[in-house]
């Protein structure tokens, strides 16, 4: 054994804090996308572990569907405000008003929509390159997607045409109006993010927890009732203790039957689970076995 | 959880034909890494396309083109844990862009596990297996002998097929081998032993997986720290701080260390190990820190700061290297590329192109040209002076990428020789 111990979460942060760098140091004009979910808090921990004492090279974005769970957005707003850095939201609301998304349901989930406005905002600020906090475990056409993630003007990805990458020698380089797409934890799971909040003892939404709220079920699904959704003639509301893995449109976002109150708990339950993360959690991949992919080829994260 | 676990890379390299999907899905189910939802997503396909059993192999194809045409056609990575280790595999296709994903997903990892086929032993795409993970510095190397059902468990049958192997792997540079006989189909020597290999001593594939040394993978000896990003927080607080953020590439450093830049060659002292979670005395591959000096001295982005050390440096303009094409695009010895390596970036010739390897047969071709999947000992002057090590004394200071100027694509794979 070497005389130093460098656990997994160790070696997956100092990935991260090096991709992030990288990004820094070559990308002329970067953001980080960030929401107040789980996975973009982790990667606001591990900005700072990159680049403090200094401030965040980037600004941080969020696209906000109006969609989103309100204990959501106050996180957000929270966690921008005690890092002192700056965020940009940019709203679907605005893309409606521009008339580039129409609206034809309000009751349905703005997922495919959140790509309009990100492209409109990455032209308007001229972003060229855009960290997220997406993992290649929580998806099969993620699980293909480089950490460098090459995009055309269209904001589009071919997923046969990808650069090589190897070592973690990246190439960053774009030309004028396309831009890349970066993934600084792509090689976590949904476990490691768990014991990295646990680790790090973040902050997150209290709706990650396990709490009472109001569901139908829909389809084989859990979902929780908000004044977008309301029950259908014949639909019973139940009052049941849900958690939610992920915390994304509110319309599409199903929770999980859970008591756990803590992150040991979670991180007991998700070691048990035998549900992915997705499938338990977001209707909008269940439509098609190429759903992601086929959103992600139109510019969406 | 046991949240004390190490990270292990690997990758596995031969065809369908040898049960390497079927010996993916087995790991991963009988390690308990597939889900329900997976599980039942494949058996339906399973189904559709009207094959008796779950075909596992299912597991790995992710994209649509893919499943219509029944092929993989990129690197796929699969995350899968046991309390004792975290595993990242990387997966990929065997078909004829195989070197160019094959040197891809060996780039990053401590392990690769070749698989052949018990009745047909080592064959010409065992050796290209063995040739490229050698190329490419894979630490350790696992033979898995599959199928060992249709050779009825045979020892001899096994014995025949290391020694052959072994006889073969003494040509490369491959340290650590070590040869497991299995069956992905029945289950036998991959997690559980089964009750089939009695006679076999050694460890089941996930056992070694979860055990095999691998702090030694990374250079423990000569520091090197390319540095990345230069931190100047101008707050009030930090007036003065002036911090070079970087990871160890190798080796380790300690406050009161001397360091000499290069490629100037300056020397100061480590002042401060900075890290978001408190300042360190002793730091070491692969951390990501922050360094400060005794002493002012320009430093910036591209320059790497090492310690005396047995193995120095070199830090010059031409150099000669191993040479992975990937591109389309052949290479044209009249072209200007663009050399990435560490953090520098710089433009580059190619001088000569030595030779070209046959992968099949380790024989070596004049040529003129390479082409897409080629693998050639080729001669480069470089426009600035780069700082670098022989790939084989360190993969991170000894490697490089080719990147077309003109369409910004990543062209070549480079190992310093």
């Amino acid at each position: 054994m070497s005389k130093h111990t460098f656990t997994h979460l160790d070696a997956l942060e100092s990935e991260s804090m090096h991709i992030m760098r990288e990004v820094a140091a070559e990308c002329k004009n970067p953001a980080l996308l960030f929401s107040g979910g789980k996975d973009s808090i982790v990667m606001l921990r591990l900005a700072e572990k990159a680049f403090r004492p200094a401030k965040f090279p980037f600004p941080l974005v969020h696209i906000d569907t109006e969609h989103n769970f309100p204990e959501v957005i106050a996180t957000r707003d929270k966690l921008a405000a005690d890092l002192g850095e700056r965020l940009i939201v940019r709203s679907l609301e605005d893309s409606i008003a521009r008339g580039t998304i129409v609206i034809k349901d309000e009751s349905k989930p703005r997922n495919p929509f959140q790509s309009v406005t990100l492209l409109e905002t990455i032209a308007e600020f001229g972003f060229d390159a855009c960290m997220g906090g997406a993992r290649r475990d929580e998806e099969k056409a993620r699980a293909k997607e480089r950490i460098f993630s090459f995009r055309d003007e269209f904001g589009q990805w071919d997923p046969k045409n990808q650069r090589p990458e190897l070592w973690d020698t990246y190439n960053t380089r774009v030309n004028n109006g396309e831009n890349i797409r970066v993934f600084p934890i792509s090689n976590w799971t949904e476990m490691d993010i768990w014991e990295y909040i646990g680790r790090e003892k973040l902050h997150i939404p209290e709706i990650y927890f396990a709490h009472e709220r109001e569901v139908i079920r829909r389809g084989g699904n859990v979902i929780p009732v908000s004044h977008l959704v309301q029950p259908k003639p014949g639909e019973k509301v139940e009052v049941v203790s849900v958690r939610f893995r992920t915390v994304g449109d509110m319309t599409c976002t199903a929770p999980v039957e859970s008591t756990a109150r803590t992150v040991d708990e979670i991180i007991a339950e998700t070691a048990t689970t035998r549900i992915t993360e997705r499938g338990a959690t977001r209707m909008d991949d269940q439509t098609s076995e190429a759903s992601m992919e086929l959103r992600k080829k139109e510019g969406y994260f | 959880m046991n949240t004390n676990t190490q990270l292990l890379r690997f990758i596995t390299a031969g065809s369908v034909d040898d049960g390497k999907s079927t010996l993916i899905g087995r790991l991963l189910h009988d390690s308990k890494s597939i889900f329900e939802d997976q599980f039942s997503a494949i058996s339906k396909t399973s189904e559709k396309r009207g094959m008796g059993a779950v075909d596992l192999s299912l597991l790995t194809d992710g994209l649509q083109a893919e499943r219509e045409q029944g092929i993989t056609i990129d690197v796929a990575y699969r995350y899968f844990a046991t309390p004792k280790r975290k595993f990242i595999i990387g997966d990929t296709p065997g078909h004829e862009q195989y070197t160019r994903n094959m040197v891809t997903a060996a780039s990053t990892a401590n392990l690769v596990v070749i698989l052949v086929d018990a009745r047909k032993g080592v064959l010409t795409q065992t050796k290209r297996h063995s040739y490229l993970a050698s190329l490419l510095g894979v630490p350790h190397v696992v033979l898995a002998v599959n199928k060992m059902d249709m050779v009825d468990y045979s020892q001899s049958r096994f014995d025949e097929i290391v020694a052959e192997y072994k006889a073969f792997a003494a040509q490369l540079n491959l340290h650590d081998v070590h040869c497991i006989p299995l069956s992905a189909l029945n289950g036998d020597m991959v997690v559980d032993r089964g009750d089939n290999l009695d006679w076999y001593q050694g460890p089941a594939l996930l056992e070694l997986l979860e055990t095999i040394e691998i702090d030694r993978d990374v250079n423990t000896d000569d520091f090197r720290f390319p540095v990345q990003w230069v931190c100047r927080p101008q707050t009030e607080e930090y007036h003065d701080f002036r911090g070079f953020a970087g990871r160890i590439e190798a080796g380790e450093v300690s406050v009161g260390d001397e360091v000499t830049v290069l490629p100037s060659g300056r020397t100061s002292r480590v002042k401060e190990i900075v890290t978001y979670d408190g300042n360190l005395q002793t730091a070491f591959a692969p951390q990501s820190v922050t360094l400060t000096l005794e002493d002012e001295i320009d430093i910036s982005r591209g320059d790497m700061l090492v310690k005396t050390s047995a193995h120095p440096p070199k830090v010059e303009k031409e150099f000669e290297a191993m040479l992975c094409w990937l591109s389309e695009s052949p290479l044209d010895k009249g072209r200007k590329y663009l050399v990435k390596h560490t953090t520098r970036t710089a433009k580059c010739l190619f001088s000569r192109i030595d030779y070209r390897v046959d992968v099949n047969t380790l024989e070596q071709h004049a040529v003129e040209k390479l082409n897409m999947n080629d693998i050639a000992r080729v001669a480069l002057k470089i426009q600035q002076p780069l700082v670098f090590d022989s790939y084989e004394i360190d993969r991170a200071t000894g490697s490089f990428i080719v990147i077309d100027e003109a369409t910004n694509n990543t062209v070549a794979a480079g190992m310093i020789a």
